[in-house]
């Protein structure tokens, strides 16, 4: 485990250097943009939806006390949706979803000497190849959450008008109560460290694959193993900093 | 040109490269033969950095190679071309931005000039109308010659080629020999080809270094190796059925 954290250190301190051309970066930043945030709003559009939807209706299902206003549903879907259900749940679908892509997309040039020829060509391969993935998860992922917080919230809102269990003036009044800002900027960061954690660790995954293409499968299941791991880890030590 | 003065590596116990002393010439097709597991891939990867010998070193004109930093080797790297065994496309990229590729990274030329440098080095190795495709939609020689376009795009000192007839027919096969001798005379650049392919020994050997266990065995060229008294090097050469009967 020692090992696998040095070698981990290693290569990344081989990948948070200047780029070897910023043109170069640039566009590989744009083609990482799309490949791993824009392709991913389908998913995080479907799922953030449905969850919030589930959120709202359970919710609403367990207030079976007079003294608790229906409004509740509403501003507990909120605080469900931006404290955890966006932040981690999504993030645990994209390491399924960009974790593995990064592993064997690296990993297959690993194992076709891709990752060779960009070295002896004279280019730092895992600055090359994994800065920009990193970079454009950390930007992107962001997004991707908020996106996912308004569609939850509105998948919650919908199923509560749909099957009547809350009128949408108590959802809405529920959810514009109580308020505090600092819960974005909580769960933004969590959104930053998982996005960092998914990208990196499936980096170094699909880096350090030796062998051929049962490794690459095995380096993208690692990959989505040891994230959605750390993940659920790094959730905890931030809620305690940050929330306690 | 090149020297490789005592090279040595092992992997674990087993000793893969032993006292390797000999030079690769400049504007000659320097050709390392030897059977499977001799040692030949592990010398090239020594060659191009990307396995550290034990001991030993390698000089590019009088340039220190191994034992270097990083940075220092990037400066000799970027004066490489490398084809690999399978041809190493992006396959991500197309044939043209493949080309272009060692170009983006290490030149300062405009678009134009780019796209000028990339159709040449495609008509160089006799391909046309290829420059959109992807690698996953051309053949296997046609990658090969995908791989030297993009080898010589940044106009390298030094060529080093991985088996480049591995998976080809004889005629294409012919075809790529040529083009390598072709481009190495042409751009008076220091090659170097790994083989065991004997009809590329014959036709393009203008400096042969045979590898046994490891050990080098024996050099000398193209017009000299089918006289050899040499036994492994004789058992090398005339291994197959062909060469035997050319023999008789």
């Amino acid at each position: 485990m020692l090992k696998l954290l040095g070698e981990y250190l290693i290569l990344m301190f081989s990948v948070f250097k200047r780029p070897d051309k910023g043109p170069v970066f640039r566009r590989q930043l744009m083609i990482e943009f799309i490949g791993l945030g824009v392709d991913s709003f389908g998913i995080v559009a479907i799922i953030s939806v449905f969850t919030g939807a589930i959120v709202a209706i359970q919710t609403a299902y367990n207030i079976d006390s007079p003294l608790i206003p229906l409004s509740m549903v509403g501003f507990t879907t909120r605080q469900m949706v931006i404290l955890e259900f966006s932040p981690t749940i999504i993030s645990l679908i994209l390491a399924g979803k960009v974790g593995s892509r990064i592993a064997s997309e690296i990993g297959t040039m690993r194992v076709t000497e891709q990752i060779d020829a960009l070295r002896v060509m004279g280019v730092n391969p895992a600055n090359y190849l994994i800065l920009p993935k990193i970079t454009a998860s950390m930007l992107f992922n962001p997004v991707l959450i908020t996106f996912s917080i308004f569609l939850g919230i509105f998948g919650g809102w919908g199923a509560c008008v749909i099957t009547n269990l809350v009128t949408s003036t108590d959802f809405v009044e529920g959810l514009r109560g109580w308020f505090e800002p600092f819960t974005v900027t909580y769960a933004m960061i969590k959104t930053v460290v998982f996005a960092f954690i998914i990208s990196s660790v499936s980096g170094f995954l699909g880096y350090s694959v030796q062998g051929g293409s049962i490794e690459v499968g095995r380096a993208s299941t690692k990959a989505v193993v040891y994230s959605s791991i750390l993940i659920i880890f790094f959730d905890l030590i931030l809620t305690q900093l940050l929330l306690i | 040109m090149i020297h490789l003065n005592n090279i040595q590596k092992s992997f674990g116990d087993r000793l893969v490269l032993d006292d390797i002393d000999t030079c690769f010439e400049k504007g000659k097709t320097n050709l390392i033969i030897g059977q499977s597991g001799s040692g030949k891939t592990v010398l090239m990867k020594c060659c191009i950095g990307l396995i550290d010998p034990d001991a030993g070193e390698i000089v590019y004109d009088n340039r220190q190679f191994s034992n270097q930093s990083d940075r220092r080797k990037q400066d000799i790297r970027k004066e490489m071309g490398v084809l690999f065994q399978g041809g190493a496309l992006f396959d991500s990229f197309t044939v043209e931005q493949n080309i272009m590729f060692p170009l983006n990274m290490f030149t300062s030329m405009s678009l134009e000039e780019k796209l000028d440098r990339v159709n040449f080095c495609l008509q160089r190795v006799n391909l046309v109308n290829v420059n959109k495709l992807f690698p996953s939609e051309i053949s296997g020689g046609m990658m090969k010659r995908v791989a030297i376009a993009r080898a010589i795009s940044n106009n390298p000192r030094y060529l080093f080629c991985d088996e480049p007839n591995s998976g080809l027919d004889p005629k294409t096969a012919e075809l790529i020999d040529a083009l390598i001798s072709e481009i190495t005379e042409e751009y008076d650049i220091t090659t170097v080809v790994n083989t065991h392919d004997m009809n590329s020994v014959l036709q393009i050997g203008q400096k042969i270094t045979f590898l046994y266990n490891g050990k080098l065995w024996w050099e000398g060229d193209k017009n000299t190796i089918l006289d050899t008294d040499n036994p492994e090097l004789r058992d090398f050469v005339f291994s197959t059925e062909l060469t035997r009967r050319i023999k008789r």
